[in-house]
């Protein structure tokens, strides 16, 4: 790690300075995270009454069961579909912004506010629009001679946490694609124009190439969103059903955990995921350390 | 807590002004009921505290069933737990296997200095919550049991003059009511409740071994040996085919259902009464279950559903008399009367019963009778008088997503009664390896 | 733009207004679903308001939704921006503060005091909620504001941006500052803090909306319906068990719950594009 070259010298100042910081993150998050490890190996009943060391066994347990490696399964493709939409619907429209300089702004604005909804209300208002009595969606599929039954449906719940995850997201991937495409020259494009090349091509070969870094990071923090701040999404909503159709992992744990009154599964559920974040977080860290060394 | 503490502070003053001599002790009761029934709680609290001088009862309400337990199991690792805390059925074998975090109710009740006998409770609430050798666990407090809500205009509409009695006739019904032009004839909520664990029971068929779970620990589900059960709701499943049944989710998701009039008939607790009744404008009623003749000639029993009170260990021995003489208020027939009039949870104790009798409660508001009528049919068999699994709040979403498999057509009855059963076992067996 | 082409440009406008509607469109029928009675909106939801708006904010903004225990709204409004502020302002004081010692001194343990803050990056609240709750549980913070914010802030994000913004003071003025002989916190208060006026202005907005949005950890540190916030509020509404969901008070709860983060958002939309943009990069 880099350090500046001039720097000040004080015996205590730097730790007052730096305490409270570590003494935090000392107590909740560091002591916390090795309770997880440690409560992994263990088997405990609900009041803590009786703890046995079971060693491996809870992870040997998850893998072994049918239920978590679909949970496994559910969760990549919701995390997939959550990033290739809303990164896909983003990428029009900061195409379609970027070129009518005009009124860019004022479509930002129209395109940014749906960030500063909390996941669980996005969820609570999908979910009121394609509730099966009322919601006036589940009215037009009817319409449509579609059925649609979140209740019953495994599809049908995933399409609408996937809507809801989605529709909160563009917006945070538009910024950044917005912001991406105006980087690049002016110049370039009006070259490559010059030579006669059309819209899509000019996209293709000159502004994507340019975006690609862009691209890679949004695709690291669309997946850890999808991972972890969905949460909110499904709890206010499917609860994980219909069957296990949207019980994705990050609900599991803490259904495991706070209904399941399951400590040990639970903890070692944590546990994998910490080492997925830890995975994903350094693959993300490289690349910032790389953008900030250049 | 700071405006608890407030509160507190004023309610300290007051006392101070009103009794300088007596100082009272405070017991905490933390319950799952929000809204009406949460004020309900409030209004007899406040009853036992103006009965007498020596205890306060605060009821503080923590969330869900689910959300009120978890406070109440993690206050106790923290060592804050409250003396009495709200405990849905299906918790009774955790709470159960937590020696040493529990008082048994039998237990409180008897060493403490007042008249009480366990007799007085209705057989069919008490066996739930009672040890095979006698000893009452928990103090039963709303329990419920489901019925069948029936949409007196439709069915009238269709000519269907009787309220069906047997699945046949549920079926039948439904033909007259498409005929009519009206597609949803049924649905239900809390689907393991009402139709593994009731039907079953209703059937005296067993669900677990181990006289469901009573006698033992090393218990097994069983329910997918039903045949008349699989077959049942395979037939269910496929009525969805021209719109007989329709699912509409856990717990009381599916209540909107009946409300709006989309179906006819709905199978759910007793204690939707003032919900129905508030929502509903249209004439309805409630029947008793449904019954398979194929295999039964007469139902036996319906088991009930709802919560209990527990009494937790770690406080001073006399705060406990305090606690039994809040129980004992609690059972008294005009609170208990008072309490299932308006809440339609049935009334724990025989003598509840009869003076609800007395007033003309079930002649003013004929049907409201069918939950008590269904659960003392008959003196209760092995496998009609409830069921004791542990971790049975995972086991019941495991029979959820199971159940919703067939709904959705993904699995056949037999696939996912089999499948319910294993998964429902394997966390059995951790049960037992973990409290024994 | 590089060439003219009308009907390129009518499909850019086109594709924008749509892309707009879209987005407006849940929030445009929870409002309308927001001014009727609950009998209008169970018998399927109109599509123009009505006229019952202000009985229905009124209602759930001063008595509450007792039926699903949801206190008064104007509660759970100011828990969420007791909550917010205090998640925010406290990550960016001692950020600021540990930030500045980590670039600007060499002291033994630096390095790890730098990595014991930035694994913290790497483990977002969802994935040990359960040791995490206990830990607070323990500390007798359950139903408190400390419990609702402290184990929020140590996030290491702030810390991050401000490490990389202080990298990029030139060290000139350090060296300034120390040959007029201004001692460190002289230097912090009179150079390093009016300069990050603009970063600090940015995280602002971003953090108090990350503290807004709060769910899962609101969710399970109050028991105690007078700490409620309002985004894990609607939830209990929503999931009122065995009522029916009142679907018109909860969509003006909805409403109520997205307007503060959404008019912060559009208010301070230049410097939260700038941040947002710049701090994750």
């Amino acid at each position: 790690m880099r350090t500046k070259t001039v720097t000040f010298r004080h015996k205590w100042l730097p730790y007052a300075l730096i305490a409270p910081q570590i003494v935090i993150t000392l107590i909740f998050f560091i002591w916390p995270a090795s309770q997880a490890l440690y409560q992994s190996v263990l088997r405990q009943d609900a009041f803590g009454l009786r703890t046995d060391f079971v060693g491996m066994a809870n992870f040997v347990r998850l893998f072994a069961d049918d239920n978590y490696i679909n949970s496994f399964v559910t969760t990549i493709s919701f995390s997939a579909m959550v990033a290739g939409f809303s990164m896909g619907i983003a990428l029009i429209m900061a195409i379609m912004a970027d070129r009518v300089i005009r009124r860019a702004m004022v479509y930002r604005t129209l395109l940014i506010w749906p960030y500063a909804v909390a996941p669980a209300v996005a969820g609570v208002l999908w979910w009121f629009l394609f509730n099966p009595t009322i919601g006036i969606a589940a009215y037009a599929l009817d319409g449509l001679g579609y059925d649609w039954n979140h209740y019953r449906d495994g599809g049908d719940a995933m399409t609408l946490i996937v809507v809801a995850s989605t529709w909160r997201q563009v917006s945070y991937n538009f910024l950044f694609f917005l912001a991406g495409l105006q980087a690049i020259p002016r110049s370039l494009t009006e070259a490559a124009a010059i030579d006669g090349a059309g819209p899509v091509k000019r996209f293709v070969t000159i502004q994507l190439p340019l975006l690609s870094p862009t691209v890679f990071f949004l695709i690291v923090v669309n997946v850890v969103y999808a991972f972890f701040e969905t949460f909110g999404v499904v709890h206010a909503t499917t609860s994980g059903g219909p069957g296990q159709a949207t019980n994705i992992l990050v609900y599991k744990v803490w259904r495991d955990a706070f209904e399941g009154l399951n400590l040990g599964s639970s903890a070692a559920q944590s546990v994998i995921l910490m080492v997925l974040v830890i995975a994903l977080t350094a693959i993300q860290f490289r690349y910032i350390e790389r953008k900030v060394e250049y | 807590m700071k405006r608890r503490h407030t509160l507190t502070a004023i309610t300290g003053a007051l006392t101070l002004i009103g009794s300088a001599a007596t100082a009272q002790t405070e017991i905490q009761l933390w319950h799952g009921l929000g809204g009406a029934l949460g004020e309900k709680v409030g209004e007899i609290a406040e009853g036992f505290n103006a009965s007498q001088d020596d205890y306060t009862v605060v009821p503080t309400y923590k969330g869900t069933y689910t959300e009120n337990m978890t406070a109440a199991i993690a206050a106790f690792r923290a060592g804050e737990q409250p003396h009495v805390v709200q405990v849905f059925e299906v918790g009774t074998a955790t709470m159960m296997a937590a020696e040493g975090a529990i008082r048994r109710v039998q237990g409180v009740m008897e060493q403490a200095d007042i008249d009480w006998n366990n007799d007085a409770y209705l057989p069919a609430v008490k066996s739930y919550y009672t040890t095979t050798d006698g000893d009452m666990l928990s103090l039963p407090f709303n329990s419920s049991t489901p019925v069948m809500w029936y949409n007196r205009d439709l069915l009238d509409a269709a000519g269907v003059e009787d309220v069906p009695q047997t699945w046949d006739e549920m079926f039948a019904a439904a033909d007259k009511l498409q005929e009519n032009g009206h597609d949803c004839a049924f649905s239900f909520g809390w689907q393991s409740w009402v139709m593994i664990e009731n039907y079953l029971a209703w059937h005296d068929q067993p669900i677990g071994t181990q006289q469901n779970g009573f006698a033992g620990l090393d218990t097994e589900l069983v329910f997918d040996e039903s045949e008349d059960l699989t077959t049942l709701l395979q037939r269910i499943a496929d009525s969805q085919e021209n719109g007989t049944f329709e699912y509409g989710g856990r717990r009381g998701d599916s209540l909107p259902l009946f409300t709006t009039g989309e179906c006819a008939m709905w199978m759910n607790s007793s204690a939707y009464y003032a919900g129905i009744s508030e929502q509903a404008d249209f004439e309805f009623g409630q029947a008793m279950l449904p019954l398979n003749s194929d295999v039964a000639d007469a139902p036996q029993n319906s088991i009930i559903g709802g919560a209990t009170l527990w009494v937790l260990e770690g406080h001073d021995e006399a705060e406990y008399q305090g606690v039994a003489e809040f129980f004992n208020y609690l059972s008294s027939p005009e609170v208990q009367a008072d309490w299932h009039q308006s809440t339609g949870y049935v009334p724990i104790t025989t003598a509840a019963y009869e003076l609800s009798q007395e007033q003309g409660f079930y002649e003013e508001s004929p049907g409201t009778d069918t939950a008590i009528k269904q659960l003392s049919l008959n003196e209760p068999t092995e496998n009609s008088r409830g069921l004791r699994f542990g971790n049975y709040v995972q086991v019941r979403d495991v029979i959820n997503e199971e159940l919703e498999g067939v709904w959705s057509g993904n699995k056949t009855a037999e696939e996912a009664l089999a499948a319910a059963a294993e998964r429902g076992n394997a966390l059995l067996r951790d049960f037992e390896a973990a409290n024994n | 733009m590089v060439e003219r082409r009308p009907f390129l440009t009518f499909i850019q406008h086109a594709v924008l207004i749509l892309g707009a509607a879209m987005f407006v469109f849940p929030i445009y029928l929870a409002f309308v679903a927001s001014t009727h009675t609950a009998a209008e909106v169970s018998g399927g939801v109109p599509l123009l308001p009505g006229a019952e708006m202000i009985r229905n904010y009124s209602l759930v903004l001063g008595e509450g939704i007792s039926a699903a225990g949801a206190p008064p709204l104007w509660i759970m409004l100011m828990n969420s921006t007791i909550m917010a502020l205090s998640i925010t302002i406290g990550k960016i004081v001692i950020s600021l503060l540990s930030a500045f010692a980590v670039v600007y001194f060499k002291f033994p343990f630096r390095m790890l005091a730098f990595w014991t803050i930035f694994v913290t990056l790497m483990l977002p609240v969802e994935v040990r909620i359960l040791p995490t709750f206990e830990v607070v549980a323990q500390l007798g913070m359950l139903n408190s504001y400390a419990g609702l914010s402290i184990p929020l802030i140590a996030s290491a994000t702030a810390t991050f941006l401000f490490r990389q913004f202080f990298m990029t003071v030139p060290d000139q003025l350090t060296e300034a500052a120390r040959i007029d002989g201004a001692g460190p916190m002289k230097f912090f208060r009179d150079i390093l803090l009016p300069l990050s006026r603009t970063n600090l202005a940015a995280l602002f907005v971003i953090l108090f909306i990350y503290g807004w949005n709060q769910y899962l950890w609101p969710l399970l540190v109050t028991t105690d319906e007078s700490y409620y916030t309002i985004v894990m509020g609607i939830q209990r509404m929503a999931n009122a068990g065995e009522e029916t969901p009142q679907w018109h008070l909860i969509m003006a709860t909805a409403i109520l719950a997205l307007l503060p983060p959404v008019v912060v958002i559009l208010a301070m939309q230049r410097l939260f594009v700038r941040g947002l943009v710049e701090v994750e990069k």
